[in-house]
């Protein structure tokens, strides 16, 4: 089973976020990067479905040239190829550039399965998984916590509100891949070193057969008005005095102040 | 503008969130001298439109269909995206549930229009809608507009917009949607409900939440008699998650859900910067907490300095003898 990974480069959920003087970004300058928490549950998937039925693993990413540090996180844990897509045509795109970015390089790449995160961590879009199967016309399963493969038959289980959904479905597809899927591996320091001898291709929108104004800036439907912090909230109360007393404000102020209850 | 509503119904119930999405589409298109459509699908679900014309519709699209019985990305997203084709639609309105978010992007890119995800407000700018949502689970906020002349799709996230009543006309279209058997490709076989039907912490108007303060999976049993008395959901922080003690589908942070209910209940929680990301837009928060300098009293409406293993049953009984006062 040949399987294409989508890893996204983000800064990590540490991250305390600033924005930048022209109020249109963030300034991320001080983050540390790392792969989206969501896909390495994709990559460990993707690993273990290799090491079951064979096959090759490859990781792919949309970025920039700094991106290729997860593409060596995903070999590093197992993957066998890489592929970043970079051009300075992709940047200031949108989800939807992103999915047309990476639909153009799995259609270069023969698959049975795509995995992804559920979301990238950050822009925190939840579509480019399901744009790229639209654009490819395979199916997608979103949020997925439980994968069995049976020849060319997966059985998903899928997180909604208050239960869980069964979902059938044939290869080729795409599945995004949600927290309890799997205890994605460390890379090893074997694992590390064998890295740094793989091969990590890179492809431009020409390479991918992209029109520039499809991507990128110029791809995307929307445009930014502005990025600003939360407004911090009101300073609360601390409540004072026997704890049986302060449960009794509470619930006073809950009722009367608030109106919460 | 006109604006389509995808009405999401589960066992023939139409969703509280699509109901707020309708709301606001009536908002949308009163603002704009414009008209507003719901789309229903599934089967036996005719007698739904009233309902949807109640909240806003003046046209509510029915596909009532043995193909849409059961939930498929692949067909729905054709009934939709046909919908949106035969009113006309300018603007598409999801919930952002998990029927949404799987089915926004795949209508999205069958239209090859953009799409806004789990916006939390909007505002007019002459006759141009700007939209408001969270990134970085609400470390920050976003505010766009689409860019003119092309239709533009947006979910909205459950518990934020008012679910408010205001007559549309409700005319009733039956929706020749074309989608056949061959045309599905992933479908839901079954549903497998949590233990005992528990409300989500992503539809909670109240939410409970316990950290590592509760030391173990079995004290959850307070939080949840607690959540039982406000009508509320239990959450848990992450710490509390990977600590085997609750479900990942309790978890409110950023690698989580991120929410914003009425109000907030964080027992035993410190507030990780990721956890403050994921609930600091609720409107009220009550912290418990044995550590003063605990960063989660940093964003707390109210809160007591004590052991959440005393505060937890004085105020359950406190919340069930109010009740009983009426």
């Amino acid at each position: 089973m040949n399987i294409l990974v989508f890893v996204k480069h983000v800064p990590d959920t540490e991250t305390r976020v600033k924005v930048a003087p022209d109020g249109l970004r963030l300034d991320l300058s001080e983050a540390n990067w790392v792969m989206s928490p969501y896909d390495e549950y994709a990559v460990e998937e993707a690993l273990k479905l290799k090491e079951k039925l064979g096959g090759e693993v490859t990781a792919i990413t949309a970025g920039n040239e700094e991106s290729v540090k997860t593409l060596r996180t995903a070999l590093a844990m197992g993957a066998d190829k890489a592929v970043l897509c970079a051009d300075g045509a992709f940047e200031g795109g949108d989800a939807a550039g992103t999915a047309r970015v990476l639909a153009a390089a799995a259609r270069k790449i023969p698959f049975d399965l795509i995995l992804a995160g559920k979301h990238g961590v950050g822009d925190d879009n939840q579509q480019v998984g399901s744009l790229a199967a639209q654009l490819l016309g395979i199916p997608a399963v979103t949020v997925v916590t439980g994968l069995e493969v049976n020849g060319q038959d997966l059985v998903c289980k899928r997180e909604i509100e208050g239960g869980t959904e069964v979902v059938a479905a044939t290869t080729p597809a795409l599945i995004t891949c949600q927290k309890g899927l799997n205890e994605p591996r460390y890379p090893s320091l074997k694992g590390i070193m064998a890295a740094k001898k793989k091969e990590v291709a890179t492809w431009k929108a020409a390479d991918l057969g992209l029109d520039p104004g499809s991507v990128g800036a110029a791809g995307a439907a929307f445009e930014v008005r502005k990025l600003e912090l939360p407004p911090p909230r009101p300073a609360g109360k601390v409540l004072s005095g026997e704890l049986p007393d302060q449960v009794k404000e509470l619930v006073r102020l809950l009722r009367e102040e608030a109106k919460a209850i | 503008m006109k604006v389509l509503i995808f009405a999401e119904q589960r066992g023939g119930k139409v969703k509280k969130a699509s109901l707020e999405a309708l709301s606001a589409g009536r908002q949308l298109a009163d603002a704009t001298s414009g008209s507003v459509a719901a789309v229903i699908l599934g089967l036996g679900i005719g007698g739904q439109a009233p309902g949807l014309a109640k909240f806003g519709a003046d046209a509510v699209y029915v596909g009532d269909d043995a193909i849409f019985e059961k939930y498929s990305a692949d067909v729905y997203g054709l009934g939709v995206g046909k919908a949106a084709q035969v009113f006309g639609a300018d603007v598409l309105l999801f919930a952002a549930s998990a029927m949404g978010k799987d089915l926004a992007p795949r209508v999205a890119a069958r239209l090859d229009i953009g799409l806004l995800s789990d916006v939390t407000s909007f505002t007019m700018d002459g006759a141009i809608p700007v939209f408001t949502r969270p990134i970085y689970s609400g470390k920050a906020f976003s505010t766009v507009a689409p860019k003119a002349g092309k239709p533009f799709a947006v979910s909205l996230r459950p518990n934020v917009f008012p679910a408010v009543e205001k007559a549309g006309s409700g005319q009733v279209v039956p929706l020749e949607h074309g989608a056949s058997a061959s045309d599905v490709k992933a479908v839901v076989k079954e549903i497998l409900t949590a233990e005992g039907g528990l409300l989500d912490v992503a539809e909670a108007n109240v939410i409970v939440s316990g950290g590592r303060g509760m030391k173990g999976p079995e004290n959850f049993k307070i939080l949840e008699d607690l959540a039982k008395e406000v009508g509320g959901a239990v959450g848990a922080s992450r710490a509390a998650v990977d600590s085997g003690w609750i479900g990942h589908s309790h978890q409110v942070g950023q690698t989580g859900k991120v929410v914003s209910p009425a109000l907030y209940f964080a027992f035993g929680i410190s507030g990780a910067i990721q956890h403050l990301a994921g609930m600091s837009s609720s409107k009220v928060i009550v912290a418990v907490n044995k550590d003063p300098e605990a960063p989660i009293f940093k964003v707390a409406t109210y809160g007591i300095v004590g052991d959440l293993f005393e505060v937890v049953p004085l105020l359950t009984q406190a919340v069930k003898d109010l009740k009983a006062k009426g």
